[in-house]
């Protein structure tokens, strides 16, 4: 049996699983019952300086869905917490002292002023917390004010505040970065210069979720006006990976320990998010939507795939797929595949056709009968086929070895590797053509 | 409660009160807004869809499924009704199972094809309880074409007509209009009144005037209607039963199926209408599911179908098999009536020899048994009874070219009256609406512009 225990800059906690930062881990009566249904740790919902801040009185969240309304991505214009700081203090110190076992970081947000920093540390210190997040990534509200992702994009104040922390707290210190951003290794770099132990991310997009047609305001609506919010949920997932991916790749930032966060809706999410470099992941929109109990899945899930693989541990999972992200340019351009029907899986919707006559190749034939088939002379291997098919593996994509005709070219599969760096084609090419 | 299933002979009110209501409503509840947008979100939007194809009216199905799914189902209903204006009841009285359903590619993949006809039903019900038409007719031709027969054939053909301007007189033998949607399937498939809601609301796109009671043969004559009319449409359907040709056809409590399905269709209050206690139906199409079903649903006791060649032969569908079984009608096949037994005059069982079949064709056996019944029902086939003298039949049935054409200029025809139909709604539609089409061409002058 796989080990899930998972130390992450000397935080320990029983699985990879913490909850982000967010409103399920606003308040002692949540964490608790997080704890009992497995979270390996919780990350407490952004604390503010007194007097706290007010939230909006009408809808804070819009979404956006997929078949059967599943939810496929979630806006919040919802703040930091709007309790009072002592409150919160009191309600970390008593979850942490009942669970000793579980990760207790909390996550904060005050003005970016070294003496609004120093005043609170020793506060949060003083629950027995293992950790804080710098939260500079909230795109709403709070950037208004100068916080949250204000600071996050510009890489010199996440410097500063992360090395004020640093100075200040024994604590380990994980900053949460925008990515409403260009570059994601820029604020990455900079809190590594700080001095921060970790970074954490994605924090949620710049998003509106939709317009009501009718009122035309944009969701969600209040009183007939509707802001900016966050967007998370699995929809994000994507843009997280490459984030996550940019950093662990990054000369500068490689080896420094990052918590995943961003669309984690079940165990592959989270050993996605590993491999690419993670120490751990961070969930929220799946909690909220399905409640705690999704995290049983995820450590039974992550458990078994690392016993089928052989992993023993988190850690040897972790970046294991970071040496396979590299540049557009370094990509084998000997490696020629074609798609291949799966006459058997087939069940004849034409969905590869329309999409390959309309878009792109029209290589795919299709018969009186509805018999589908590639056409190789056509066929660039593009996947569109397979990434329209409604049925799994029926269109696969093989590749060709090497010495077999590509009927496309009309000329042999080249052995070896050959990328654009030294392509004929690219002006600034490296090697001179044969 | 005076009566009971187990009432000897014939009797109504078998039932409690209230079994009626529920046991004739509608036989699957409609899908509600959040079911239809599930059930949409499973079309794949195939390409050049197989359930296109299957349509004898040709519907673009996904098309209407993906405006419903993105919350238009009037939109969707529109596309419905421009290939098939009938779209509501085809929804609900369709084999789709040996259409669009069957040939659904989920079907291929997974034996669970996309509700198609649920989804039409939404799509449909949608639009026409807004209780607005979305046709709007042409410039007026001036052109006058008379229609006979208010069935989907009729009906299809007037309202298309009319939408390409031309004025329809339509006339029907019968007291309303439907034809058999009105007098011919289960009451239960079209609860609620609905095929005279459907016609209100086909009319309602203007130009077509109904006249009911009125028969051609009896007070109308075809060579009058060509006089009259600038063209004719024949949607008779097929106004004779066959008989069974054998000793007893002509014993008390031996019906037609179609006559009892028109009056259960008729009845407002079922627990009125009297039904045996074994009831016997003989045949093994649509009509005679529809008869046994409701017999069974009127509270008879006992109630067999007896059909001469095997299951895969009948006309009924594995689906409307299945639910006649499901409501407890036994079905037995491979077996031909060949004497009905009377007590007092009345029927009291019928005889039946087990049929052997081979290449050379079928014929009784010398194995027989006996089944006994207070009631026959006969529904082995309809008939063209009377066709209007001068127009060459094919068959049994009025012969038509494409679009309708028949023997005699001026006059089209369409529905169960022509040969080559399937006798389905849907394929009355079809050949109603193209018939529409090549009136239209021929008095506009469009084939003659076209070949020019």
């Amino acid at each position: 049996m796989a080990d899930l225990s998972s130390d992450f800059v000397g935080i320990k906690s029983p699985n990879p699983f913490w909850l982000a930062s967010a409103p399920p881990t606003d308040k002692e009566y949540n964490v608790r019952r997080a704890f009992d249904a497995g979270w390996g740790g919780v990350v407490w919902k952004t604390l503010g300086q007194d007097p706290h801040v007010v939230n909006v009185n009408g809808p804070r969240y819009g979404a956006i869905w997929g078949a059967d309304r599943r939810l496929l991505g979630l806006n919040n214009i919802e703040l930091i917490t709007d309790r009072p700081l002592e409150v919160n203090l009191r309600e970390i110190k008593a979850v942490k002292r009942d669970y000793p076992d579980r990760a207790m970081v909390v996550s904060l947000m005050v003005p970016c002023e070294e003496q609004a920093w120093k005043e609170i540390l020793p506060l949060v210190e003083a629950t027995g917390a293992d950790g804080i997040e710098l939260n500079f990534g909230c795109p709403h509200g709070m950037s208004e004010r100068g916080m949250g992702a204000a600071v996050g994009q510009v890489p010199e104040y996440i410097e500063m505040v992360a090395r004020w922390c640093k100075q200040t707290t024994r604590m380990p210190v994980i900053v949460k970065l925008t990515p409403n951003i260009t570059d994601i290794r820029y604020p990455a770099r900079a809190a590594k210069a700080g001095g921060a132990d970790a970074v954490s991310l994605i924090n949620t997009i710049n998003s509106i979720t939709s317009v009501n047609l009718d009122t035309m305001s944009p969701e969600p609506s209040i009183d007939g006006k509707g802001s900016h919010g966050g967007f998370c949920g699995p929809a994000v997932k994507p843009i997280a990976l490459n984030m996550v991916a940019e950093i662990a790749r990054d000369a500068e930032t490689a080896g420094m320990p990052i918590s995943g966060i961003g669309g984690v809706t079940t165990w592959r999410d989270a050993a996605e998010f590993l491999a690419l470099g993670c120490g751990n992941v961070q969930v929220c929109t799946a909690a909220m939507t399905y409640g705690f109990k999704v995290v049983q899945e995820m450590i039974s899930g992550l458990s078994e795939w690392m016993d089928q693989k052989g992993y023993v541990s988190v850690a040897e999972v972790s970046g294991r797929a970071v040496p396979n992200v590299t540049d557009w340019q370094y990509l084998n351009l000997n490696y020629v595949a074609k798609a291949r029907i799966d006459q058997a899986a087939c069940i004849k919707c034409g969905r590869c056709y329309a999409a390959c006559e309309d878009t792109s190749h029209q290589a795919i034939a299709m018969s009186p009968t509805r018999v589908f088939t590639v056409k190789d002379d056509e066929c660039v291997g593009c996947n569109l086929c397979v990434n329209v098919c409604p049925v799994e593996d029926c269109i696969t994509l093989e590749p060709l070895s090497a010495g077999t005709l590509d009927e496309r070219t009309g000329e042999a599969v080249k052995p070896g590797y050959a990328n654009w760096t030294s392509h004929p084609n690219n002006p600034a090419s490296t090697t001179a053509a044969e | 409660m005076a009566h009971s299933p187990t009432t000897p002979g014939i009797a109504a009110g078998r039932l409690a009160k209230d079994a009626y209501r529920g046991n004739f409503a509608d036989l699957y509840a409609p899908l509600g807004p959040h079911e239809a947008i599930v059930a949409a979100d499973r079309c794949y939007f195939c390409h050049d869809a197989p359930c296109i194809t299957a349509c004898p009216t040709e519907i673009d199905i996904p098309l209407f499924i993906r405006q419903i799914q993105t919350g238009t189902a009037d939109a969707a209903a529109r596309t419905i009704f421009d290939q098939n204006i009938l779209g509501g009841m085809c929804a609900r009285v369709c084999p789709t199972e040996t259409l669009c359903e069957g040939a659904c590619v989920r079907e291929a993949a997974e034996g669970k094809p996309v509700q198609i006809g649920q989804l039409q039903r939404f799509a449909t019900d949608s639009l026409m309880a807004a209780d607005t038409h979305p046709f709007v007719r042409a410039t007026p031709t001036g052109r006058q074409i008379a229609v006979v027969g208010a069935g989907p054939a009729g009906l299809a053909c007037a309202h298309r007509l009319a939408l390409r301007g031309h004025d329809v007189v339509v006339f029907d033998a019968r007291k309303k209009p439907g034809g058999l949607n009105e007098y011919g399937i289960a009451t239960y498939k079209a609860a609620g009144n609905f095929a005279q809601r459907e016609v209100a609301w086909l009319l309602s796109i203007g130009g077509i005037t109904l006249r009911t009671g009125v028969r051609l043969g009896r007070e109308l004559s075809l060579a009058e209607l060509q006089d009259d009319f600038d063209a004719v449409f024949l949607g008779v359907g097929l106004a004779g039963v066959n008989g069974l040709q054998i000793e007893g056809d002509d014993y008390d409590n031996v019906h037609d199926a179609v006559d009892f399905i028109a009056r259960l269709r008729q009845a407002t209050d079922k627990s009125k209408l009297p039904v045996g206690r074994h009831v016997l139906v003989i045949g093994g199409g649509m009509t005679a599911v529809d008869a046994a079903v409701q017999s069974k649903l009127l509270g008879a006791e006992h109630v067999t179908m007896v059909y001469r060649r095997g299951r895969d032969r009948m006309g009924a569908s594995d689906y409307e098999q299945t639910h006649a079984t499901s409501t407890g009608v036994r079905i037995i096949t491979g077996a031909s009536p060949v004497r009905i037994l009377a007590r007092d005059g009345k029927v009291d069982a019928v005889e039946f020899a087990y049929t052997e079949e081979d290449r050379s064709g079928m014929r009784l056996g010398d194995e027989t048994f006996c089944i006994p019944a207070d009631q026959v029902f006969k529904a082995i086939g309809q008939r063209l009874d009377d066709a209007p003298a001068g127009l060459t039949l094919d068959g049994a049935k009025i012969g038509v070219s494409a679009g309708g054409r028949t023997s005699l200029p001026g006059v089209w025809a369409g529905g169960d009256c022509v040969s080559g139909g399937e006798d389905l709604t849907v394929t009355a539609v079809a050949q109603g609406r193209d018939a529409a089409e090549d009136i239209h061409a021929a008095l506009m002058g469009l084939n003659a512009l076209a070949a020019e």
